[in-house]
């Protein structure tokens, strides 16, 4: 963490050079910038359209967090049920797959229906893809404490709560950030998936519905500068669940440990 | 005095049908170092775990003689089994805090026995962190740190190197004599079982029946020059050739 180097330098260059034969591409062979705008003029645009791209922006970050949140809650609340209990898991467990295999693009123009509020219909689309990760990381992390150490908590007498806290719990967290690390995405995805669905009814707010708007004007720089920031802000998602992965596993787990020097 | 472990005639049959003791008898009088001797899957695992109450027999009796404090037994298993993501002071003090030790009291009685293990000085480190000797002591440390009447080992050192192996069998029989519980010794060596134990109970294989009781009459404290005395190599050579009658035993079957 302390030694950024190759890992970074190598990717960032690779990217630079990519930016750069783009617009040189664009200048040379006269593109117009309706059809493929040069890097420079994205920027530009961000950077004009910014007071209204930043509202929509925050938008999609509140949907993606929120339903991000209530995944959390509501795939972890289950994961314990499941794994308190096989009786739950076997007549709950098919519904949660069914919600995990239905396109999200398909159920969101019912959910706009039946909901009144755009806000909650939104958030219901973003969890729906988002909290099947977490819901089924967890079930097998709840599952996954080593054998023995199980005699030895029955052994020693722990209460059920005991051992949720001090075995279950730690065992199930590297599969629960595993979790997290994917439904994160996922949370975006719906989220911008969701709002395409609700743009297309008429409400715009999210930066989905400016990537609409734009498309229909033939803003294409708008819908690039849009872009960006969707795409900027999954991989602030990544970076930061990674940064939790390592907080949380970093020197006792091996998905995180580090070979000595 | 009453056995501090009794079985009495003991059968233990899963539930897949697999027979794994068959009529198993055995008395350890407290403060015994008893090692189990057998081959393999002989269902000497087995007897630790119908002792600790983790299973229970199919027939017979299994009685554990305690003063009735909750955790009078000590499990120590193959593997360390230590928390990962926990460091070893917390892991040592599992068993405690299990128990609602205060923090402060249980800091009082962990420390001298991580200083009996030589693990004074790694108390924050974690499992990863640890060699597998280490860890093992940080095992046994656990198990310790109730101060348990009886002290149920499984083959605990036989994934450790040879040099470590005989330095832990060492601070194995120091912390036995210093406090004096009672031992059962799981092991399919026949080496380790004589150089540690006061007696050797030895297995056939499966289904597992107790085929022979060898009293090892050998002065404590045993050092490391006792692995070359003539009466070190009688008690193997006996305990040894129990074993082959125990394996013969199976192969008429």
């Amino acid at each position: 963490m302390t030694r950024p180097s190759a890992p970074v330098v190598l990717p960032a260059l690779v990217l630079l050079g990519a930016l750069a034969l783009w617009e040189l591409w664009v200048r040379l062979a006269g593109i117009p910038h309706y059809i493929l705008p040069a890097p420079s003029l994205v920027l530009l645009t961000l950077w004009e359209n910014l007071g209204s791209l930043a509202l929509s922006w925050l938008f999609t970050l509140k949907i993606t967090f929120g339903a991000l949140l209530l995944a959390v809650i509501g795939g972890v609340l289950l994961a314990v049920a499941f794994a308190l209990s096989r009786t739950v898991e076997l007549a709950l467990f098919p519904f949660a797959i069914v919600l995990q295999v239905t396109p999200i693009i398909a159920i969101a123009p019912l959910i706009l229906i039946y909901v009144e509020s755009t806000t909650a219909a939104l958030l219901i689309c973003a969890w729906i893809v988002a909290f099947f990760p977490i819901l089924s990381n967890t079930v097998i992390g709840l599952r996954a404490a080593d054998p023995n150490l199980r005699d030895l908590f029955a052994l020693y007498r722990a209460s059920p709560w005991q051992r949720l806290r001090w075995l279950l719990v730690p065992s199930a967290l590297p599969y629960f950030i595993a979790g997290l690390k994917v439904s994160g995405g996922l949370a975006l995805i719906g989220a911008v998936v969701a709002e395409f669905a609700a743009g297309a009814a008429g409400r715009e707010t999210g930066l989905a519905s400016r990537i609409l708007e734009a498309s229909f004007r033939t803003e294409i720089p708008k819908m690039y500068a849009a872009l960006l920031l969707i795409a900027l802000t999954g991989v602030a998602i990544f970076l930061l669940f990674n940064l939790l992965s390592r907080l949380l596993l970093g020197r006792w787990h091996a998905s995180e440990l580090r070979p000595g020097p | 005095m009453t056995a501090a472990i009794q079985l009495n005639a003991v059968d233990k049959r899963f539930d897949s049908g697999l027979e794994a003791l068959r009529g198993v008898g055995f008395e350890v009088p407290p403060g015994q170092f008893a090692a189990l001797l057998g081959p393999s899957g002989c269902g000497k695992s087995t007897i630790l775990r119908l002792v600790a109450g983790l299973d229970r027999p199919s027939g017979g009796r299994v009685e554990v003689a305690t003063d009735g404090a909750g955790s009078a037994i000590s499990y120590v298993f193959q593997e360390p089994t230590l928390m990962p993501w926990a460091t070893l002071v917390d892991n040592v003090r599992l068993p405690l805090r299990i128990a609602g030790v205060s923090r402060p009291e249980a800091r009082a009685r962990i420390a001298p026995v991580l200083a009996s293990l030589d693990l004074a000085g790694f108390e924050d480190a974690y499992p990863a962190e640890l060699s597998g000797g280490m860890r093992m002591r940080a095992s046994i440390a656990r198990a310790l740190v109730t101060r348990p009447q009886v002290l149920l080992m499984d083959e605990p050192f036989a994934a450790l190197d040879e040099i470590t192996r005989a330095r832990l069998n060492d601070d194995l029989l120091a912390l036995w004599r210093a406090r004096g519980f009672t031992v059962l010794f799981v092991t399919h060596s026949v080496f380790e079982a004589v150089y540690l134990s006061q007696r050797v109970l030895v297995m056939s294989a499966r289904p597992g029946r107790l085929v022979a009781d060898l009293a090892v009459d050998l002065p404590y404290p045993r050092k490391a020059e006792l692995r070359l005395l003539p009466a070190y190599a009688e008690r193997c050579r006996a305990a040894s050739a129990a074993l082959e009658s125990g394996y013969g035993g199976d192969l008429e079957s």
